[in-house]
């Protein structure tokens, strides 16, 4: 059976109470503007059980039971084509819009299961924002356009004074303010290609989710764009919680907290949670022999 | 080691064994005695292939002798595409040109026996195909969003089957359908230019579905996604994110829809008949387009024939620097608005 994360197990009681108290010292993010409370709170928990996920006849994903930890990152490594992706992407219900997509089991956030009948998948998605592997700002709008897209797309008329507020909170989030804020009204694909991937997550954060997840965030950006990133992640999860699929093993091990490795014991089989558990054990003294040949090098 | 350097033909290799092929197609020609234009084309485009082929397979050798002689080949075959537009456009000109004054674009024919204009033929062809585009362009566009963003399984590909077929029918038919339409709300014999706009809206909305389906289907999914993945909903998505991205290639879709049925005549002629009197009420009496108008100056030019031919040639030009136009802006609106997708 997989082991559910490193961290201790908490009761709902004990939840509660961390809620109350934030946990975390509050850091430097999102400085400045009243809304900016929310740093250091605690986010949201995502716990799967059994999760089977198919396209179509296809069995992409089998028997996934994990859970993701509020305000730690937790990276998700494999070997190409082993369901990392594609598990991410039922996190946020963002998999059943591939069509003949289907997804067995239980997810929940904070006990809530987001598959229940009558949860909305557009509501789920607010709460558990995404980031991808290409950055993908949207071409026809500016830096703040794209950066208030959220507001603008779910929310509606918001005033221009908070607008403002947000943007500028969630570029400074993204570590992209200095950087851009001589230019909000340029298009947003003028960028470069890390800062247009901090831009996008600049996206994400200005919804305010709970969780964020990460789609090998990394994989377009050269290696100064990389660390800027991770840098940002690693300040980020004093807010969020943070799954993020990496094919960068270096990665994994300098910016999550916790590790999961999938592999797939063969082509045409599906994926599966081999091991999950603390980075460093991961990486150091995985229990499994497939994982110790992954992390090292030699591949299963 | 081979060498990657070889002696290669001047610059003027082309044009020169073009030039020489033409004089030797003349000679020859002239020499046999039935010299024409045609002929001379023909025999000058098979002359610089051979002379042009073996010259180059002579120095270059025969790797760059078939790239040469195939690149002669694609620019003949493009300059015979080209000659009939050319030609056709030169003609229109011509002949219409001496038709085109004042009084042509601003006075009707009412009453007027071998003299006025057509300003009443580009009042109908301004609304007939205004309206036609009224009706067109809404649904055409939505049935597109519905085949890009929402069908799927049988009953879309059924759609899209049955909108290319719409694509290939006879404008007539368009016509007699929309004229068997008002007839039997109206009676027989009504004649109304809202039904030319119904029968050119035929004609119109799958060529409207067709060229927005492929610009919205080449709008990136990576796109869509990321506005999910903001909770952001569905028809949202399309309204803010899609056609947004898309609008450059929907409104070059939708000129050029226009452009294809602004020439239209035969649904025209059954369906708003033949006027001489302004008309800017598509909703009563009979109208007319430039297109009909031509055709009935030369079907029946009256007592004053050359006059007649005259407009018509004028009432031709006049539309085909229509379409030009319309092409012209379509393709300023695209440069304007296009936004780069990756």
């Amino acid at each position: 059976m997989p082991a559910t994360g490193a961290a201790e197990p908490e009761t709902e009681m004990a939840r509660a109470e961390t809620q109350s108290q934030s946990q975390l010292p509050p850091t430097a993010v999102g400085d400045g503007g009243p809304r900016a409370v929310a740093a250091g709170r605690r986010a949201k928990t995502i716990e799967t059980r059994d999760v089977n996920l198919f396209y179509g006849d296809f069995h992409a994903v089998a028997d996934v039971t994990m859970t993701v930890e509020p305000n730690k990152v937790t990276a998700l490594i494999g070997s190409s084509g082993c369901g990392k992706t594609t598990f991410l992407r039922s996190l946020n219900r963002m998999h059943e819009l591939t069509a003949g997509a289907r997804v067995e089991g239980e997810i929940t956030l904070d006990g809530q299961d987001v598959y229940a009948r009558g949860v909305d998948p557009v509501a789920v998605r607010r709460l558990v924002g995404m980031v991808f592997q290409q950055p993908n700002p949207f071409p026809t709008m500016s830096i703040y356009d794209n950066v208030a897209a959220g507001l603008d797309l779910n929310v509606g008329r918001v005033k221009k004074a908070e607008k403002d507020e947000v943007v500028e909170r969630s570029l400074r989030g993204a570590h992209l303010w200095e950087e851009v804020k001589d230019r909000l009204d340029r298009p947003g694909s003028g960028l470069s290609g890390g800062q247009q991937q901090r831009l996008c997550i600049a996206r994400a954060i200005a919804v305010e989710p709970e969780v964020l997840l990460m789609d090998e965030p990394c994989s377009a950006l050269d290696p100064v764009a990389t660390l800027a990133i991770e840098d940002l992640i690693g300040e980020l999860k004093s807010k969020y919680t943070i799954a993020i699929v990496t094919h960068n093993m270096q990665q994994a091990s300098r910016a999550s907290d916790i590790t999961a490795f999938f592999n797939l014991e063969e082509t045409g089989k599906p994926g599966r949670l081999i091991e999950i558990g603390p980075t460093e054990k991961i990486f150091t003294s995985p229990s499994q022999q497939a994982t110790e040949d992954y992390v090292s090098g030699r591949f299963g | 080691m081979t060498a990657i350097e070889g002696r290669v033909l001047p610059d003027w290799a082309p044009y020169g064994a073009a030039a020489a092929s033409a004089a030797l197609a003349a000679l020859l020609l002239l020499a046999a005695g039935s010299f024409n234009v045609a002929l001379l084309l023909v025999a000058t485009a098979a002359i610089a292939c051979v002379l042009t082929y073996s010259w180059s397979r002579a120095i270059e050798g025969p790797r760059r002798a078939k790239d040469r002689l195939v690149t002669l080949l694609i620019v003949s075959a493009f300059a015979l595409a080209l000659i009939p537009l050319l030609s056709l456009v030169f003609e229109v000109a011509k002949r219409g040109i001496p038709g085109l004054s004042l009084e042509f674009i601003t006075s009707d024919a009412r009453g007027k026996i071998g003299g006025g204009g057509a300003a009443h033929a580009l009042v109908g062809t301004l609304v007939i195909t205004g309206v036609a585009t009224l009706i067109s362009v809404p649904i055409g566009l939505m049935a597109a969003i519905y085949l890009t963003e929402y069908g799927e399984g049988r009953l879309r590909r059924a759609l899209t089957f049955f909108v290319d077929v719409m694509t290939g029918i006879p404008s007539i038919v368009a016509g007699l359908f929309a004229y068997a339409l008002f007839a039997l709300i109206f009676g027989p014999g009504i004649r109304l230019g809202v039904m030319g706009s119904v029968a050119l809206s035929v004609l119109m909305i799958p060529i409207v579905i067709r060229t927005s389906e492929e610009v919205l289907k080449i709008v990136p999914n990576h796109l869509r996604e990321a506005a999910y993945a903001l909770g952001t909903p569905k028809w949202k998505t399309i309204a803010r994110v899609v056609l947004p991205t898309a609008f450059a290639g929907l409104v070059t879709g939708v000129m050029i829809a226009i452009a294809r049925i602004v020439g239209e005549t035969a649904p025209l002629l059954v369906t708003t008949g033949v006027v001489d009197s302004i008309n800017s009420n598509p909703f009563e009496g009979r109208m007319q387009n430039l297109a009909v108008y031509a055709y009935s100056e030369y079907r029946t030019p009256g007592v004053f024939k050359d006059a007649a031919y005259e407009r018509a040639w004028a009432a031709a030009l006049l539309l085909i620097v229509i379409v030009m136009v319309l092409n012209l802006v379509a393709r300023l609106i695209y440069r304007r608005y296009r936004t780069e997708i990756r």
